[in-house]
C-alpha cells in the first residue's frame, strides 16, 4: 500500500473562463439567500434554557392565554448564523463611506459602546432609589454642562427620545410660553429646505405651517421676505423653525438679524439642530439668538443610528424657554449637587414644566456614548471635528464642481454639498439612476431629492472620518460616474444597482397591497 | 485626535486644493461678532485610558440591578437577556447603518424589522404592527393622537391604572395640541368604573394590563362599551413578557395594542433607550405613525423588503403626516427579535411562568409579614403593597440594607394621603429564592 501523494492543483485552470453559473442555493459564495425565521425555525423549541419552577397555583384571575402563539424558538447556532447573515446584506459606516446628507455618518467609537455597558450605567433602573444612583444624575449633569457650554445656553431638556422628538419639545416649550403670556398665535414659519419633520411637528401642536421663500441665488432665508411675511401675520407669528447650518449645506448668514426680526414679533426662535456638527467650537447658536434647539447625540456626538435609532435629541432652551421645561430636569442646588426634579410637587418658584415628553429620564444610553465621545474629543478636538467635516465638504465640492452642478455657484459650503440634477440634463439618467450605480461602486448614496428647493438634489456630507485618500477614491469614482452618464452609457445606470444583495425593489408594489406580517403559505392543492 | 484621519499636511495641501488661505475663510458665512474665538471652556482632548478611568468612577457610585436583591419594575423589568444578543447588535452592519432609505443594501434591517412587525402582531394578538416607536410612554401618546384621527373625535379616557408617567406624556401633548382627556384616579385594585366615562364624544379608552399597579384588567367589557360609542379601545402594556402567558388585548378587542418591549431583549439603561411596540388592525394602518416595512420583490424577481406607507409620513407629507417620527427604535427592536427569536413561543412561555411563579411566592412571603396587606387578586409578575407606613421610608431602609425591594408609588405621585404607603413590587427569573427570602426578611426587621 502506498500513499496517493499526487497534490491537488494549485492554479486556476489555464482555460478558466469568466461567466456566472445559476447556482442550486441562489447564493453566490458569500452573498447567502436567508429565509425568515418563521420559514425554518421550529416553533414547538426554544434556544434559552430555563429552570422551571415546582409546581405552583397560579393567580392569573383566568386570564391565561387562550390562543396559539406561534413563535419560532432557534437554537443559539441557528439564531447567530440567521443575523450574521442578515447583517451581510448591509451597508454600514464601519463598511465604507456614507455620505447621506444631513445625516452625520461619522465614526462610531467603540469606547463610547464599551462605556454604556459598564454596570453602573447599563444596569441601573430609573426608578431604583436616587440614593443608590448618584453617578448617573452627575453624568446627566455632566453631558448637560458640555452641551449647554457648546451652544452658549443656561438649560437643556435632556429627554427627548430623538431629533424629531426633541422639535416636539421645543415647540410645547414655545407654545407653553406663549399660553403663559395670555397669547395664542397661530403661525409657525418654516422655510422650503425644511427638513420634513419641521412642518410636521408644527401641524401636530395645531399650528398652520406658512412658508417662507428662500433666496434664488443660494437658498437661504431672505430677510425681507421674512419681515414682510411676518408683518402680513402681525401678531400672529408664533415661531419661526429653521435649519442652520442649512440643508442646502450653507450658514444662514442673516442668522442674527432673522432671530432679531423673529423676537420683535414676540415670536420664538426654533433652530433644527441637525446640521450642528458643521459649527461645534466655532459658533454658538445662543449667540446667534436661538430660542431652542434640539440636538442629535446620534448625528454630531456619534452615537450608532443602530439601522434607525435609538437616537437621543436634547433641547437647549434660552432664558425665555428655560421655565417651561420638562420633567424631569436637573436643578442645581449649591452645596448639594445637582437634584432630579421628576414630578411637579417637586416645583419650585419659577419652575413652569409643560408636561413630560417620555416615562423615566431619557436616553441614558445614548448619553453615555455621547458624553465619553465629547471627552475624548476635548474642546480642541471638536473644533478640529467640525473643521475637518467643513473642510472634507469642501474638498468634494472642487473636486466635483467643475463636472457636476451647483445650483448656488461656487461658493464655500459648511459640512455637505449639494449638487443638483443639471448636470445630467440629457443624458437620460435621472438623480435615483445616478445613486443606484453609487451603490455597484461600493458607495452608500447621498441624500437624493432633497431639499426641495432643487431639482434632483443630490446632499453629500462625507463627514470628518473620511482621509483624504478615501475622499480622492470617492471624487474619482463619482467623475468617472458622471462622465458615463454624459457618454451616453445609459445601461450603467438605469438597470443599476447589479451587484447588490437585492436589485431595484417595486416599492410601487409594496404599497398597493402592503405585505407586513409573515403569513404561512396556504397549503398547495392536491392534484386530482 | 485619534478619531480624525487627515494629518496636518493634508489640512494643508486640501485648503490649497480648494483655493482659500485658512480654513476660517471657509466659515465666513457666520457673523463676525457670532464666532467663536479661541476654544470652548471645555477640557481638552483625553485618551481612552483617561475617559474610561473618569466615566468608570461615575458608574461605580451606582448601584447596578445585578448586584443586590432587586425587585423593581413599573415600566422597565430586569431580566436575563442571552450574550448572543448583545455579540449580534453590536455587527458593524447592523450598528453603524442608518434608516434603511436604501433597500437594495440594507436587507439586513429590512427583514429583520419584517420579523420584528410579526413577532409584535402575533404576541398582540393584532393584524400588524409597525417597525417601534421610541418607548412604550411615546407610543401610547401617538396611540391617542391615531385613535382621534381614525375617529374624528377629540377626548381619550384614561384609566386610572395607566402608568403614571404615561398618562403625563398623554396630557402634556393633549393639552398642547388641544385635545380632551379625562384622567381617572389612581386606582391600585382595578375596580374603578371606566365604563361610565365612556360616551359618544370619547375617542379613545386607554386602558392598562397589567396595570401600573400590577392588576389584571378585562378589556372586554370595556371593549364593548367603547364600540358602542364608536370609539376605540387602546390597550396597552409596559410588561411585554406577560404576553406569553396571558390572554392578549387583541383578542379581548383591543383597537390599538402599544407597549414597552424593553423586558425582552434590552437592558434597563436607567430608563432609555427602549423600545415602544404597536400595534392595530388593518383597517386603521393607514392611520399608523411610524415606519412599516412591507414585502417586495426586485427587478430580478427575488422578494425583498422596503420601507412602505410612507406617504403617511412627515418626509413625504410634511405637515399632513400622521406623525413626525423619523429615526425609531432600530436597534432596541433587533435586540428584541433576536431574543424573541431564541425563546420563541414555548421560552417566552416559560420565562413567563417563572415570573409569576416567582411573584406567587414572594407575595406569600410578604403576606405574612405583620402590617403588610398585598392588593392584587390577579396579577402577573408585578402587585402592590399597603405597607404600615411610608413606602419611600421602607425603601430607603431596604436600599440600606442593600436591597431594592420596588417603587413607591409616592415616587410618581407624590402629596396624595391614600397612596403615600403603597409599594409596587416586581419579580422576574433573575430573583432567587434566597433574594425574595432576604426581602421579606429585611422588611420585617425595617417594621419592626
Amino acid at each position: 500500500m502506498s500513499m496517493n501523494s499526487q497534490g491537488r492543483p494549485s492554479a486556476p485552470n489555464e482555460n478558466a473562463v469568466s461567466y456566472t453559473p445559476k447556482t442550486f442555493t441562489g447564493n453566490r459564495a458569500l452573498d447567502m439567500e436567508e429565509p425568515l425565521i418563521f420559514e425554518f425555525g421550529h416553533f414547538d423549541t426554544t434556544g434559552v434554557d430555563f429552570d422551571m419552577p415546582e409546581a405552583f397555583e397560579t393567580e392569573l384571575g383566568g386570564f391565561e392565554r387562550e390562543d396559539a402563539l406561534e413563535l419560532p424558538g432557534l437554537a443559539e447556532p441557528e439564531a447567530m448564523r440567521h443575523y450574521v447573515r442578515l447583517s451581510r446584506n448591509n451597508y454600514a459606516i464601519d463598511s465604507g463611506l456614507y455620505p447621506l446628507g444631513s445625516c452625520t455618518m461619522k465614526h462610531n467609537p467603540r469606547l463610547n459602546e464599551k462605556m454604556a455597558r459598564l454596570p453602573g450605567f447599563g444596569d441601573i433602573h430609573p426608578l431604583q432609589p436616587l440614593s443608590t444612583v448618584p453617578g448617573a444624575i452627575e453624568l446627566i449633569d455632566q453631558l448637560a454642562h458640555w452641551l449647554m457650554t457648546m451652544t452658549g445656553t443656561s438649560a437643556v431638556a435632556m429627554s427627548p427620545k430623538a431629533g424629531a422628538h426633541g422639535e416636539l419639545c421645543g415647540m410645547m416649550a414655545i407654545k407653553a410660553a406663549h399660553t403663559a403670556a395670555g397669547r395664542d398665535p397661530k403661525i409657525v414659519l418654516v422655510p422650503e429646505s425644511a427638513h420634513g419633520t419641521n412642518p410636521a411637528t408644527a401641524a401636530l401642536l395645531g399650528y398652520k405651517v406658512v412658508n417662507i421663500d428662500a433666496r434664488d441665488d443660494d437658498g437661504t432665508v431672505d430677510l425681507d421676505a421674512l419681515k414682510r411675511t411676518i408683518a402680513e401675520h402681525e401678531g400672529n407669528v408664533a415661531a419661526i423653525m429653521l435649519t442652520n447650518p442649512n440643508t442646502c449645506g450653507l450658514f444662514e448668514r442673516d442668522i442674527v438679524e432673522i432671530a432679531a426680526a423673529i423676537h420683535k414679533a414676540d415670536a420664538y426662535f426654533y433652530c433644527d439642530g441637525a446640521n450642528f456638527n458643521a459649527i461645534v467650537g466655532k459658533a454658538r447658536p445662543g449667540d446667534l439668538g436661538v430660542d431652542a434647539m434640539h440636538i442629535n447625540l446620534h448625528k454630531t456626538f456619534s452615537t450608532p443610528h443602530g439601522g434607525g435609532g435609538p437616537g437621543s435629541g436634547p433641547v437647549i432652551l434660552s432664558d425665555r424657554l428655560a421655565p417651561f421645561a420638562p420633567l424631569p430636569f436637573i436643578r442645581k442646588d449649591g452645596e448639594n449637587g445637582p437634584v432630579l426634579v421628576e414630578a411637579e410637587a417637586q416645583l419650585t418658584d419659577g419652575e413652569k414644566p409643560f408636561g413630560r415628553m417620555t416615562a423615566f429620564h431619557g436616553q441614558m444610553g445614548m448619553y453615555v456614548r455621547a458624553l465619553s465621545y465629547m471627552m475624548s474629543h476635548g474642546s480642541d478636538g471638536l473644533k478640529q471635528a467640525s473643521e475637518d467635516a467643513v473642510l472634507n465638504a469642501n474638498y468634494v465640492r472642487v473636486g466635483l464642481q467643475d463636472l457636476m452642478s451647483l445650483p448656488f455657484g461656487e461658493r464655500p459650503c459648511m459640512h455637505e454639498v449639494l449638487f443638483d440634477d443639471s448636470f445630467l440634463k440629457d443624458t437620460g439618467v435621472t438623480t435615483l439612476d445616478f445613486a443606484k450605480a453609487m451603490i455597484d461602486e461600493g458607495y452608500h448614496p447621498m441624500t437624493m431629492y432633497f431639499p426641495l428647493v432643487v431639482h434632483g438634489a443630490m446632499l453629500i456630507e462625507p463627514t470628518e472620518s473620511e482621509s483624504r485618500a478615501s475622499l480622492d477614491l470617492f471624487v474619482a469614482t463619482l467623475r468617472d460616474l458622471v462622465m458615463s452618464a454624459k457618454d451616453g452609457q445609459t445601461d450603467r445606470f438605469s438597470g443599476a444597482p447589479y451587484f447588490s444583495p437585492r436589485r431595484r425593489l417595486d416599492e410601487t408594489k409594496a404599497a398597493r397591497k402592503p405585505i407586513l406580517t409573515w403569513e404561512k403559505p396556504a397549503p398547495a392543492q392536491a392534484a386530482e | 485626535m485619534r478619531y480624525l484621519p487627515l494629518s496636518n499636511q493634508d489640512r494643508a495641501d486640501m485648503l490649497t486644493r480648494i483655493g482659500v488661505d485658512s480654513i476660517d475663510d471657509l466659515f465666513a458665512d457666520i457673523p463676525q461678532k457670532a464666532r467663536l474665538n479661541g476654544l470652548m471652556d471645555l477640557p481638552r482632548r483625553a485618551s481612552e485610558m483617561q475617559v474610561e478611568r473618569q466615566l468608570s468612577a461615575m458608574a461605580s457610585k451606582n448601584v447596578s440591578a445585578s448586584s443586590v436583591p432587586f425587585f423593581v419594575g413599573a415600566g422597565a423589568y430586569k431580566h436575563h437577556v442571552p450574550s448572543t444578543v448583545d455579540h449580534l447588535i453590536q455587527r458593524s452592519e447592523f450598528l453603524t447603518s442608518y434608516t434603511p432609505y436604501q433597500p437594495e443594501i440594507t436587507q439586513g434591517t429590512l427583514q429583520y424589522l419584517f420579523e420584528f412587525q410579526t413577532q409584535v402582531a402575533r404576541l398582540t394578538a393584532m393584524d400588524v404592527a409597525n417597525a417601534s416607536m421610541y418607548d412604550g410612554s411615546t407610543g401610547t401618546a401617538e396611540a391617542v393622537l391615531m385613535a382621534h384621527r381614525v375617529t374624528k373625535k377629540k377626548k381619550a379616557v384614561l384609566s386610572g391604572g395607566l402608568h403614571p408617567q404615561y398618562r403625563e406624556v398623554v396630557e402634556g401633548l393633549s393639552e398642547l395640541s388641544s385635545h380632551d382627556v379625562v384622567s381617572m384616579p389612581a386606582d391600585p385594585m382595578g375596580t374603578e368604573d371606566i365604563l361610565a366615562q365612556i360616551d359618544d364624544e370619547t375617542s379613545c379608552v386607554v386602558v392598562q394590563s397589567p396595570s401600573f399597579y400590577g392588576q389584571l384588567i378585562d378589556l372586554k367589557p370595556i371593549a364593548e362599551k367603547a364600540h358602542a360609542h364608536k370609539a376605540l379601545l387602546i390597550a396597552v402594556f409596559t410588561e411585554v413578557v406577560s404576553l406569553g402567558l396571558m390572554e392578549p388585548a387583541g383578542t379581548q378587542g383591543a383597537d390599538i395594542v402599544v407597549g414597552e418591549g424593553q423586558s425582552i431583549g434590552n437592558g434597563l439603561n436607567f430608563g432609555g433607550p427602549y423600545v415602544g411596540l404597536f400595534a392595530t388592525r388593518q383597517k386603521y394602518v393607514r392611520q399608523m405613525p411610524g415606519r412599516l416595512c412591507g414585502e417586495t420583490t426586485d427587478a430580478d424577481g427575488k422578494r425583498g423588503f422596503v420601507l412602505t406607507l410612507s406617504t403617511r409620513e412627515q418626509h413625504i407629507r410634511r405637515d399632513k403626516a400622521t406623525s413626525n417620527i423619523c429615526t425609531n427604535s432600530g436597534l432596541c427592536s433587533l435586540a428584541f427579535t433576536i431574543h424573541l427569536s431564541l425563546l420563541g413561543s414555548k421560552g417566552l412561555k416559560q420565562m413567563a411562568t417563572i415570573c409569576h411563579a416567582n411573584a406567587v411566592n414572594l407575595k406569600k412571603g410578604l403576606s405574612g409579614v405583620a402590617g403588610v396587606e398585598v392588593l392584587n387578586n390577579a396579577y402577573f409578575n408585578e402587585f402592590t403593597v399597603k405597607l404600615p407606613k411610608s413606602a419611600d421610608a421602607v425603601v430607603e431602609a431596604l436600599a440600606a440594607r442593600g436591597i431594592l425591594a420596588g417603587v413607591p408609588v409616592s415616587r410618581l405621585i407624590p402629596g396624595q394621603a391614600d397612596l403615600e404607603n403603597l409599594l409596587v413590587v416586581a419579580c422576574t427569573e433573575v430573583n432567587t429564592q434566597e433574594d425574595r427570602d432576604a426581602f421579606v426578611a429585611a422588611l420585617k426587621e425595617v417594621l419592626a
